[in-house]
């Protein structure tokens, strides 16, 4: 059918004609159209399929409550929208959207079957239907019902467009500009103020769009806005969440608008607008009406008529029946006439309506039936009749429309008042919550705040019926197909409060969150439970007001901008020496360096054994650096760390293990006392923001008498690990002013002098077990000793090494990782670490619960070596230990395995593990039950190289 | 997103520059090996979960990096008032 357009009238463009398809077939609608009212005009009255009983459905409003007509819109690989609501959806050539939710084609559907099986799709049917067998849920009748009850298509391939992000302040910001919002932003803008307005829709205005007479305003008031310097005006842009202390987040979409070849820049934007004022002026909400077969298509909000006579020139049917309760039906029926729609008769269920009403609908030739309610709708995929009955009567006349209004009454849009905490009261009149109190200064104006006077009416649950209640097709929540019948369940099986009863049938819970239902779903639950709507309850609007693209969402920080990444000075010299990396704490490390062909393993393999028989060195720049200065550092380190502080020598470094005060290991690291007032502190690269800002809060808080200054160095040093028997010879030639024997410069102790001619603390440490050294020099220097450390070294073989290496040579020696090894649930003796805490200290951060009950009695985990029965089989870090591999599950689990590694030097695999009362079970064999097989292992000290630690003494 | 005065600062700034310390007046023993092990339970671990005023500590992390004391209303998320850590709790 065609031929709905009206021959005049209407805000869109008659000289632009604009192509576009749905589902497929090609269409032309007028420049200034929706994808809505294109698709009425061209006699389109099928949008989509319902979400559970696939029913077929039109458009119920003409905004952003609109909750069947939601369409995919492709733009271009990577650029399909699911889940777009049509009226939502601006027309430009070339537009191709589709329908959803149906399968083969939206005429014939074959879920339609639920809307015939409806008996058996109740509330809560799927917690009650699909219970048994369990099994059968996750493989069976889940992916069935996705399948069957579905929104759009998320798109597959990656979307290419970008997305823009910024921050703005106002002193007024002005949400939603119908009228009231125009004359508010109007009035704060001639006192000077910032201020910013924004509005949804393509164009400015609301509710005036949809009424002529206020078009020379509108005109008028747009240019005002648009000169002043003070006033930013954000059309196509959707405040989707009122947070705190007026901080709130706007969504503008800057491309969807125009065809995709000419879209430039952004395709949407986040605002993030603090406001010292907001004004809320966001209108109402038009109620539908609850009645058996209020959903078939042609069946729409009076609302959605005037947008579609009044602001688009587009009849939304050739006789066109409107169900009132309410005067704004009467005057939107008076309207429609006026612009040529044929009205077949206003039905109104109130037998007491204002002559004035009357008066115009007899001058307008419209017939009147009051007293009466709409009891049936005759058509499936088009509304092709309507019939009626007065109240208590069962003799029904039937009405030949195709098309009927309802006009249910106005619900305030308060969700961004109810996003800031403003508190709501139920007003009798308008039978609604509208705004009362709020803490922010916020201020609600318009039909938002029930200021607004569009006549009176009264308020229906449902639609008087001779109908029994159970026979009814009647939605109350369209998108997510909630029925009267549905709510009235769910209180009979005993669900009290709006927000049990609400997740129970879903109502309110679909993409449009109960705009159009939420109201008509409380009326009905306080009908049933006999109880006032106030004592009902009403559920809570949260954030987005609609749903938003996660592009907008996460703007630039995607790819390369998704987190910082950190890069050493020596990254560039790594990237050209072919390492291959890994990310850690965001540093980039490299984790190993392979010649030619050489798998991961191999390359480690070769790595540990230079180290091992020659020298390596290693990029250790991104070790946490603290630089603890002060009179009373020694003091300050000593109640911080296990280890006391106050005997060190300056010259000489300490292993220092930090706890929390529950007795747990949060870092470690190797620290030096470089005069008697000055710590070099090196915690774990993860670590290193934890420890300091756990370092400043005792010191700022609990000790602040402590004359003790804290800086980060991490990054003002670049550290390059040398290690191996011949790190010694490597480094001797580039080194002035220290003395590197092992006598004068043995092992943990650290001195000053130079490499390279730069400055530089050296320190003689090992986290290899071998001879080594660790250069600090300033950043800047780094890579320059580093280039000059590996061309002295290649004389004695050295090999650059990563952190895979570095792993397997610090497990070869039981040295743990904080954070690998450990859980948080470790104390020092759990970790095999009991000699670095300091028996004599009075007092230490931790120490109190070392002695707590929990921490000093036998069955704790500790920390042990596990040498698997066969050599060659390298265990699963993360793997579970048993005793007993016999024992059916669930088994008894002892621990975990921690670290695990190929030792090329022992040409064997290692591992350390947590297992309970470890140390107790030395020599005793555990089992470690695998998908592929029970691997046997025995229980070892934590030691597998040089026990006795003679090969730091070369 | 909250604004949060910092007394130091003397300033209000956006909840990104500041990190939660949690329940605040909560003094560390002077001599934890004196406690028994209920009071250290106490200490280590039972804090308020008040409806309405809270006492509790924020660091302006990435601003002056010093700590101090708020008190906040748990139902509006509302700060009563910020103070430099030491004072008497308001």
């Amino acid at each position: 059918m065609s031929g709905y357009r009206l021959p005049t009238g209407g805000r869109v463009d008659r000289a632009k004609s604009v192509s576009f398809s749905f589902d497929g077939q090609s269409y032309t609608g007028l420049a200034g159209d929706n994808l809505a009212s294109a698709l009425v005009a061209n006699g389109v009255t099928l949008f989509g399929r319902s979400f559970k009983y696939h029913r077929p459905r039109g458009i119920l409003g003409m905004g952003s409550e609109e909750p069947n007509a939601l369409v995919t819109v492709d733009r271009g690989p990577g650029r399909t929208t699911p889940n777009l609501r049509a009226p939502s959806v601006p027309l430009h050539s070339g537009l191709v959207a589709s329908s959803q939710n149906r399968f083969p084609s939206l005429k014939f559907d074959l879920g339609a079957v639920n809307d015939k099986l409806g008996a058996f799709f109740p509330a809560g049917f799927y917690n009650k239907t699909f219970m048994w067998p369990r099994s059968a849920w996750e493989k069976l009748y889940e992916p069935a019902i996705r399948q069957m009850a579905g929104l759009g298509d998320s798109p597959t391939s990656r979307d290419p467009d970008h997305y823009a992000s910024t921050y703005a302040h106002c002193e007024v910001l002005v949400v939603g500009a119908g009228p009231a919002g125009i004359e508010a932003a109007l009035a704060a803008a001639q006192s000077g103020d910032r201020v910013i307005l924004v509005d949804e829709q393509e164009e400015i205005g609301g509710g005036a769009l949809a009424d002529p007479a206020q078009w020379a305003w509108l005109t008028d008031a747009r240019a005002q806005l648009l000169a002043l310097s003070n006033v930013q005006l954000l059309e196509r842009t959707t405040a989707i969440a009122h947070l705190h202390q007026n901080f709130v987040v706007a969504v503008q979409r800057l491309t969807d608008h125009v065809a995709p070849a000419q879209a430039q820049g952004a395709r949407e934007k986040l605002w993030r607008i603090r406001a010292a004022r907001v004004v809320l002026a966001q209108g109402a909400i038009e109620r539908p009406l609850v009645f058996d077969g209020n959903d078939v298509p042609g069946v729409m909000l009076a609302s959605a008529g005037r947008s579609l006579a009044l602001r688009f020139g587009v009849a939304p049917g050739h006789a066109v029946a409107v169900m009132a309760t309410h005067d704004s039906g009467w005057h939107d029926a008076l309207a429609l006439a006026k612009a040529g729609v044929h009205i077949v008769a206003i039905i109104d269920v109130r037998d007491d309506v204002s002559s004035d009403l009357l008066d115009a609908a007899g001058a307008a030739g419209i017939a009147v039936h009051l007293n009466h309610a709409v009891i049936g709708v005759g058509g499936r995929h088009a509304v092709k009749s309507v019939t009626i009955a007065a109240a208590g009567s069962s003799a029904a006349r039937t009405l030949s429309c195709d098309c009927l209004l309802m006009a249910g009454g106005w619900t305030p849009t308060v969700h961004l008042w109810s996003h800031a905490k403003g508190s709501l009261r139920w007003d009798a009149d308008w039978a609604a919550y509208l705004p009362d109190s709020i803490d922010d200064n916020v201020i609600a104006v318009g039909g938002g705040a029930g200021a607004w006077n569009y006549g009176s009416g009264v308020a229906v649950s449902n639609l008087p019926s001779p109908k029994p209640v159970h026979q009814q097709k009647a939605f109350v929540d369209f998108q997510n197909d909630v029925k009267a019948r549905d709510i009235r369940l769910a209180v009979q099986e005993g669900f009290r409060s709006i927000e049990h009863i609400k997740r129970y049938t879903t109502n309110g819970m679909a993409t449009d969150q109960g705009k159009t239902s939420n109201i008509n779903g409380l009326q009905i639950a306080s009908e049933v439970l006999s109880k006032p709507v106030t004592a009902v309850g009403l559920t809570t609007f949260r954030p987005p007001y609609t749903p938003q693209t996660f592009g907008a969402l996460m703007g630039h920080h995607k790819d390369a901008l998704f987190q910082p990444l950190r890069r050493t000075v020596i990254d560039d010299w790594a990237v050209a020496n072919g390492a291959v990396f890994e990310n850690v704490a965001q540093w980039r490390r490299a984790r190993y360096f392979p010649q030619g062909s050489e798998t991961m393993d191999q390359a480690v393999a070769r790595e540990c054994l230079a180290v091992r028989e020659r020298v390596g060195m290693f990029d250790a720049s991104t070790l946490g650096k603290i630089e603890v200065v002060g009179p009373d550092a020694a003091e300050f380190l000593n109640r911080m760390y296990t280890n006391p502080w106050k005997s060190l020598e300056p010259g000489r470094c300490r292993y220092g293990l930090l706890l929390r005060e529950d007795g747990f290991i949060v870092d470690d690291g190797v620290s030096a006392r470089l005069a008697p007032d000055r710590f070099h502190l090196t915690t774990t690269t993860g670590g290193a923001a934890r420890v300091l800002g756990m370092m400043e809060d005792y010191l700022q808080t609990e000790w602040s008498d402590l004359d003790v200054w804290l800086t980060s160095t991490t990054e003002q040093y670049a550290v390059i690990a040398v290690q191996g028997p011949l790190a010694r010879a490597v480094i001797a030639p580039l080194v002035a002013g220290i003395d590197l024997s092992h006598e004068a410069f043995p092992h943990m102790a650290v001195r000053e002098g130079t490499i390279c001619g730069v400055p530089t603390r050296l320190f003689r440490v090992s986290f290899t077990g071998e001879l080594g050294f660790e250069v600090n020099v300033a950043a800047e220097h780094g890579l320059a000793v580093w280039q000059a450390i590996h061309e002295a070294g290649q004389a004695h073989g050295i090999v650059p090494y990563g952190t895979e290496t570095m792993h397997v040579l610090r497990a070869e020696k039981g040295y743990i990782i904080v954070g690998q090894d450990t859980d948080g649930t470790l104390t020092p003796d759990d970790a095999g670490l009991g000699w670095a805490v300091g028996k004599k200290k009075p007092d230490f951060v931790g120490k109190r619960s070392l002695a707590r009950p929990d921490i000093v009695g036998a069955g704790r985990k500790q920390l042990v070596g596990l040498l698997t029965k066969d050599p060659q089989v390298v265990l699963e870090e993360g793997a579970q230990i048993v005793a007993d591999p016999a024992q059916p599950v669930p088994m008894t689990m002892l621990g975990h395995v921690t670290s695990s590694y190929h030792s090329a030097t022992l040409g064997r695999s290692i591992a350390l593990a947590m297992l309970v009362d470890g140390r107790a079970k030395l020599g005793e064999t555990i089992y470690v039950p695998m998908p592929g097989g029970t691997i046997a292992a025995e229980v070892t000290g934590m030691v597998f190289l040089d026990p006795k630690g003679s090969r730091l003494d070369a | 997103m909250l604004l949060i005065h910092c007394p130091y600062c003397a300033e209000a700034r956006p909840e990104v520059e500041f990190a939660y310390g949690g329940q605040a007046h909560i003094a560390r023993p002077l001599d934890p090996s004196a406690l028994s092990d209920a009071d250290w339970e106490q200490y280590l671990y039972i804090r308020n979960n008040p409806r309405g005023r809270h006492h509790e500590r924020w660091r302006h992390a990435h601003g002056c990096g010093r700590f101090f004391n708020a008190v906040r209303d748990t139902v509006t998320d509302k700060f009563e008032v910020t103070y430099p850590a030491g004072e008497a709790a308001r």
